[in-house]
């Protein structure tokens, strides 16, 4: 009989072990000491910090927020300090509330961006491992996003392998013909984990004024709409890649948890969630060894990947 | 930030498309006029944001229009519901910097914050005078709310059916005040910014996320760099706007 107080939620990504799966997502929980005002931030497993690129940048034009059906669409544009500012000011205040590593969030809009931004990032003590975004638009090759293409995928893997010594997981986006293919040049270039889903591409229209909602007309898609197409792009990579996946995208509850879990996820991100719900992040963990207790699960390891199997 | 959730108390219709709500509950949150409730609708997933109207001890009260789908259900809602809130957001209206006379001009549902604002500067024994600017009469509400404070108030609509004829802008010319608060739509704000002589406190309107910050939803340009609408104003002061 699994009982709650006697459950393991405890998992490894890289050697580097969590207390918990529950990780708050980039962009959702900005640099985390404005969550630690309204609950202890160091019972999460860690967290990944709002989107990091070399420079200052203020991101898209405003209106940038439109509401879905279950979800939210930004077009915020990854509005950030730039590196040396995270490194400067936002890292040392989120020490002063958290005693845990972080997950550092990296993006750009070419290769060497991201090489410059992943080997000063790589310096800092507080980074457990550093997430690369590739969904961002490379600005070389007309826009188009790094992440959909193996060989872009590939190269950037390569690239910032070659110049960190911390563990680095390539997140990548669904906007693809084929997401496993683009995992599997990921892993073999070197890529330690993956972290999938982004947002998916979307728009609103505003039927009084006939125009987009969003003044950049499309955004990302997230929150509870995309949580099975999120599980589905999981479970597929998880039977081509033995790299582990943090698996993310719409996940509001524990149970959630469990279901990315079961699909392949070692680590769990929780995104638009901490926006409607503050409190989101906190109470998942809580929920956890309840909802483990539920489905008898004792040790959280082991349902990594179950829906594989037979 | 709080998170509170509150009983209506009433939920009344005060001209087409404008509804003042009463909830009791913890406004112990609230520090400044100005500051927003934050609201779950049921069956819609992100909050509303909309400003407080007034705040006693254990009640908040706000008053919004009926703008699409999540205002339209919350017309609908009754006394005795309960409503999932985010409570004291936003930095609100300083009133250290008002001077003896300031005066405060709303636009529409712009109006409604400087009710608490004029009630919180004659607690401090200052004079405001009012100035409430709407299209036409058909919309005119809060008026006697304001008269009943005993304060200047000045009815200001654009097809001259109620009160004076013109945007509330134009009653500055005829008033002598020390500081200016402002809220309305944005050509409103920009037209007091305009034709304002002191220094003076707008208040901004953006579609939020998270209406607490972390989403960078919100995000505005000022002279003193990137600022969030939800978390660092929605109040911005005059000297900081790029405009």
């Amino acid at each position: 009989m699994v009982k709650c107080e006697n459950v393991s939620t405890k998992v490894s990504l890289s050697g580097w072990e969590l207390d918990n799966p529950v990780i708050p997502a980039s962009g959702t929980f900005g640099f985390g000491y404005e969550f630690a005002e309204i609950y202890d931030i160091n019972k999460l497993g860690s967290f990944s910090f709002k989107g990091t690129t070399v420079s200052e940048r203020f991101g898209n034009e405003t209106p940038r927020i439109a509401e879905a059906p279950m979800g939210i669409i930004n077009s915020v544009g990854l509005q950030n300090p730039g590196i040396d500012k995270v490194i400067s000011e936002e890292l040392p205040k989120l020490k002063k509330v958290y005693h845990k590593k972080v997950i550092a969030n990296i993006s750009g809009f070419s290769v060497d961006d991201y090489v410059a931004a992943c080997s000063k990032i790589d310096n800092e003590d507080i980074v457990g491992l550093i997430e690369v975004n590739i969904s961002c638009p490379n600005v070389h090759s007309g826009g188009m996003s790094f992440g959909t293409t193996c060989e872009n995928a590939a190269k950037i893997t390569e690239e910032v392998k070659k110049v960190v010594s911390k563990p680095v997981f390539i997140k990548l986006t669904p906007n693809v013909t084929d997401i496993v293919s683009i995992a599997k040049a990921c892993e073999n270039a070197g890529a330690d984990g993956l972290s999938l889903i982004n947002t998916l591409v979307g728009m609103r229209i505003n039927l009084k004024t006939g125009k987009p909602v969003l003044k950049n007309k499309t955004g990302g898609l997230s929150g509870p709409a995309i949580f099975p197409v999120a599980l589905a792009d999981v479970y597929k990579v998880y039977d081509a890649v033995k790299i582990p996946i943090i698996g993310m995208g719409g996940v509001s509850s524990a149970e959630d948890v469990i279901e990315m879990m079961m699909a392949g996820a070692t680590a769990v991100e929780v995104g638009a969630y901490n926006l409607v719900n503050p409190y989101a992040s906190s109470e998942i963990v809580d929920n956890l060894p309840s909802a483990m207790e539920k489905y008898h699960i004792k040790n959280i390891k082991d349902i990594i990947g179950v829906a594989h199997n037979g | 930030m709080k998170k509170v959730i509150y009983e209506i108390e009433s939920n009344e219709k005060l001209v087409d498309n404008v509804y003042k709500i009463i909830l009791k509950g913890d406004s112990s949150d609230f520090k400044n006029p100005g500051q927003f409730l934050d609201i779950k609708i049921k069956g819609f997933y992100l909050r509303r944001p909309i400003s407080i109207y007034d705040i006693s001890e254990n009640s908040v009260s706000i008053i919004y229009k009926v703008v699409g789908k999540g205002t339209e259900k919350l017309s609908e809602m009754k006394k005795g519901e309960t409503l999932d809130c985010l409570s004291g957001l936003g930095n609100g209206f300083n009133t250290n910097k008002s001077g003896e006379t300031p005066v405060l001009l709303g636009g529409g549902v712009g109006i409604p914050p400087m009710y608490y604002l004029c009630k919180t500067l004659l607690n401090e024994n200052k004079r405001p005078s009012v100035v409430l600017g709407f299209n036409s009469a058909s919309e005119v509400f809060c008026l006697d709310a304001f008269k009943n404070l005993c304060v200047n108030t000045y009815l200001m609509t654009v097809d001259g059916s109620a009160g004076e004829k013109g945007f509330a802008a134009d009653a500055l010319k005829k008033i002598n005040y020390s500081y200016l608060y402002c809220c309305g739509p944005e050509q409103m704000l920009k037209s007091c910014y305009d034709n304002s002589s002191t220094d003076g406190q707008f208040s901004f309107e953006e579609r939020m996320g998270c209406g607490f910050g972390a989403c960078m939803g919100c995000s505005c340009k000022t002279k003193y760099g990137y600022k969030r609408i939800c978390r660092d104003g929605p109040v911005l002061e005059k000297g900081e706007i790029i405009w």
